[in-house]
């Protein structure tokens, strides 16, 4: 066959993400499932078991456990819990509603307050995405893209990914069906060169937002992420004051790997932020948590589906109301 | 903070180990680490409650008391009830009485089935066989040229239509194609979506009806958290499962997920995906992963991978001077030579018994630069030189550093460390301390 034809006609993705909703109502109806396990887990339990006893815990870090916390944070949560609910003397008889605000809090509170992301006080912003492989970097640059050109603003994409076959054609359709211009080299060349063209194709064109889609990369292969480095830095040096926003894509169904990702690409590319992507299934992200816990790192961006449209700024706090709905 | 499993088993089996009794107690100490150890490492909560279970009935009572050390019978006792959750043996693709066989390859977005396929097809076409790669995945932006391209690199023919085309006709048509061209082999690459979900199930049992696979692999990402056993059960449930292909394990996953998707499917893991090159996929090997997670070493897995790149002759003399510390310095070429074919250093020593005890060993790189240089030197030894290093004076010195571009201290330190790694290799024959000694001070050339 000739791959040339099966591009021409890209299919579009599921669009089930652009119904008329409110943005929360859509929020809530995408983590239901995430959502009521946990809330539905914890009403049984409390249901079950009224009192703030070691088993009560021992039940509550099982649930908690399961959804990705891992290990130290579950342990925090717990504690901080137990510590608000004997303070306020309900040590006895505990209620689902107290049980459910109370560990909102403590969600809540490590999660941190909103982040937006930033934006460069003149001229174009920079938008790095790095991550693992398959974690939905070109799709997240697709959808970031889409956003951005849907509020009137002008996006160039830089394709680094020079590595992955096929990537560059996957972004050229992204870009596409954004409206937006994709600088490109071939496959296997420099990443960093790629970097340089994207930045003065942006100056030239006085663009808005430059977003560099980069190769996935296990974050344990050095090399890999000294020429990640080396991307930013062409970044650094071109546009001032740019890369203003170093995005870390993470598969909602990571487990304890995840803080391992997080805390090596911190190292190597000052991450700004994370895009929590695929978080529209049986997958809680619980990592997040130990990830903003651990290292600060805050989660910036949501991708709640497939469609172009579903990607979401996460709120701490609304994330959790959808979570916990009409509980608290 | 991001000790490994194999690090915190340790850890407590130190503690075992200064005791010369082990009571009931004891062993809740110990099952207490390796429940969180197991946890961090992303097996399933419930898997993990049941395995500490079965631990403790075993480990607390007679069979305890029976044994010489206490610490060696829990050791063995959680050894054998990881491998046991693992799955046991070895477990091998089955090939249908008449050919072609065909396999479906299923899995989420993102856990490298199109990678998996190429690789599978890569290592079937070594082995002799003539398989066909069919691009079933019709729906992701550039998924058919990506196993086209993948498809190049493997040496591997692609069958593939235009995206958006009916999968299900994609697949049939794909195998009439493998049958036309007498292939024996035909891996289907299907597509993937975020989550499970009934179209895509409805899709994929629609292709497993069309083409009868006689193996449905699912592709599970080694970095998936507690998510890992409900796609593999919901895969297993809708699918029927025969096996399992657990990719990303060259990062620093601990792979709880091939534990928790075998103890929840009782699907056999037949693959892992260790790289991302196109020959980066081997058999899984329950019993070693296992000893692997234990820090018992691997030295099965490092001269299996050694044989791949040598000749069988080869293999078993390397094994043999191995032991024996009767290496010379033109065998340590030769390592430089196949230490590429075979992959990373560190990769390599992690799989040597012991290894996992001396901290850092995970950490150790390979310096490319200096690899050359050695490799430089070496060359610009005669062969009686590379025989017999102590013959070796400083006027010889002066000429090899000439003749390879080098300083002279640059040959004196490659002499001294070959002669320490000798030393170690000695020791390390014997299982002695001070091997281990000499590793820990970073003796190995070109690693620091």
């Amino acid at each position: 066959m000739n791959a040339a034809d099966g591009l021409k006609k890209p299919t579009q993705p599921h669009n089930s993400g652009s119904k008329s909703k409110g943005l929360l109502a859509g929020l809530s109806e995408r983590l239901t499932r995430a959502g009521q396990s946990i809330v539905g887990q914890v009403q049984s339990l409390v249901r079950r078991r009224p009192v703030l006893d070691d088993e009560f815990l021992e039940e509550l870090e099982a649930i908690l456990l399961q959804a990705d916390v891992g290990v130290s944070t579950t342990m925090e949560l717990l504690s901080g819990l137990s510590r608000s609910l004997k303070e306020s003397g309900q040590g006895k008889a505990l209620s689902e509603e107290d049980v459910l605000r109370y560990l909102k809090e403590e969600i809540v509170e490590v999660l941190g307050s909103h982040e937006p992301l930033r934006k460069a006080m003149e001229g174009p912003t920079v938008i790095m995405v790095v991550g693992v492989n398959g974690t939905g970097k070109t799709t997240t640059v697709g959808k970031l893209c889409h956003r951005f050109r849907k509020s009137g603003s002008e996006v160039i994409l830089g394709a680094t990914d020079t590595f992955r076959a096929a990537a560059i054609d996957q972004l050229e359709i992204w870009g596409k069906r954004a409206g937006a211009r994709v600088i490109r080299h071939e496959e296997g060349r420099d990443p960093a060169a790629v970097a340089y063209d994207t930045c003065q194709a942006a100056k030239a064109r006085g663009v808005d937002y430059v977003i560099l889609d980069t190769a996935g990369r296990l974050h344990t292969h050095v090399n890999l992420m000294r020429e990640l480095e080396k991307v930013k830095r062409v970044v650094e040096r071109e546009i001032p004051g740019a890369p203003h926003e170093v995005l870390l894509t993470l598969d909602a169904t990571s487990g304890q790997n995840g803080l391992s990702q997080a805390a090596t690409f911190k190292e190597a590319v000052e991450i700004t932020g994370i895009a929590l992507t695929k978080l529209d299934g049986t997958a809680k992200g619980g990592i997040v948590l130990a990830i903003k816990d651990s290292l600060g790192v805050p989660v910036k961006l949501i991708g709640i589906g497939e469609g172009i449209e579903d990607l979401r700024d996460f709120d701490p706090r609304e994330f959790a109301d959808a979570i916990f709905q009409g509980l608290a | 903070m991001f000790e490994n499993l194999t690090q915190r088993l340790q850890e407590t089996f130190r503690k075992l180990r200064g005791k010369g009794k082990l009571s009931e107690a004891d062993v809740d100490e110990a099952l207490r680490e390796i429940r969180i150890a197991l946890l961090e490492a992303d097996v399933n909560f419930k898997v993990v409650r049941d395995f500490i279970k079965r631990v403790r009935e075993r480990a607390v009572g007679q069979e305890v008391a029976a044994s010489l050390t206490p610490g060696q019978q829990v050791i063995k006792i959680v050894n054998s009830e990881l491998t046991e959750l693992m799955g046991g043996r070895e477990s091998k693709i089955k090939y249908a009485p008449k050919p072609p066989t065909v396999i479906m390859i299923v899995g989420l977005q993102g856990s490298g089935k199109t990678t998996t396929a190429a690789k599978l097809g890569y290592l079937l076409k070594r082995q002799g066989r003539k398989p066909l790669l069919v691009a079933a995945d019709t729906w992701r932006p550039a998924a058919i040229k990506q196993l086209q391209v993948l498809g190049d690199a493997a040496g591997v023919e692609v069958f593939g239509t235009h995206e958006g085309d009916d999968a299900v006709k994609v697949a049939s048509a794909g195998v009439a194609r493998a049958k036309f061209l007498g292939c024996d082999m035909v891996l289907v690459d299907t597509q993937g979506r975020l989550h499970v979900d009934d179209e895509l199930m409805a899709e994929l049992g629609g292709m497993k009806n069309a083409i009868m696979p006689h193996e449905v692999l699912l592709v599970v990402d080694a970095m998936t958290g507690q998510d890992a056993v409900n796609v593999a059960s919901t895969f297993d449930e809708r699918l029927e499962l025969s096996g399992v292909i657990l990719t990303k394990l060259d990062g620093d996953a601990r792979g709880g997920a091939a534990l928790s998707t075998r103890a929840v499917t009782g699907k056999p893991i037949k693959f892992i995906g260790v790289g991302e090159k196109i020959d980066a996929l081997e058999p899984f090997h329950p019993d070693r992963m296992a000893s692997r997670i234990l820090g018992m070493g691997d030295i099965l897995s490092l001269i299996e991978k050694a044989e791949a790149s040598y000749d069988q002759a080869k293999a078993t003399q390397l094994a043999e001077k191995l032991k024996t510390a009767d290496f010379t310095l033109e065998d340590f070429q030769d390592q430089l030579e196949q230490m590429q074919k075979i992959g990373p250093l560190d990769e390599i020593l992690r799989m040597i018994p012991g290894m996992g005890r001396i901290k850092g060993a995970g950490d150790m790189k390979v310096d490319d630069h200096r690899l050359r240089q050695v490799d430089a030197i070496i060359s610009s030894m005669t062969p009686e030189e590379r025989r017999n290093p102590g013959i070796i004076d400083g006027s010889r010195r002066r000429r090899i550093a000439r003749g390879s571009g080098v300083k002279v201290q640059d040959v004196n330190v490659l002499l001294r460390q070959f002669n320490q790694v000798k030393g170690f290799l000695k020791q390390f024959g014997a299982g002695g301390k001070a091997g281990r000694r000499a590793m820990r001070k970073g003796i190995i050339p070109f690693m620091q």
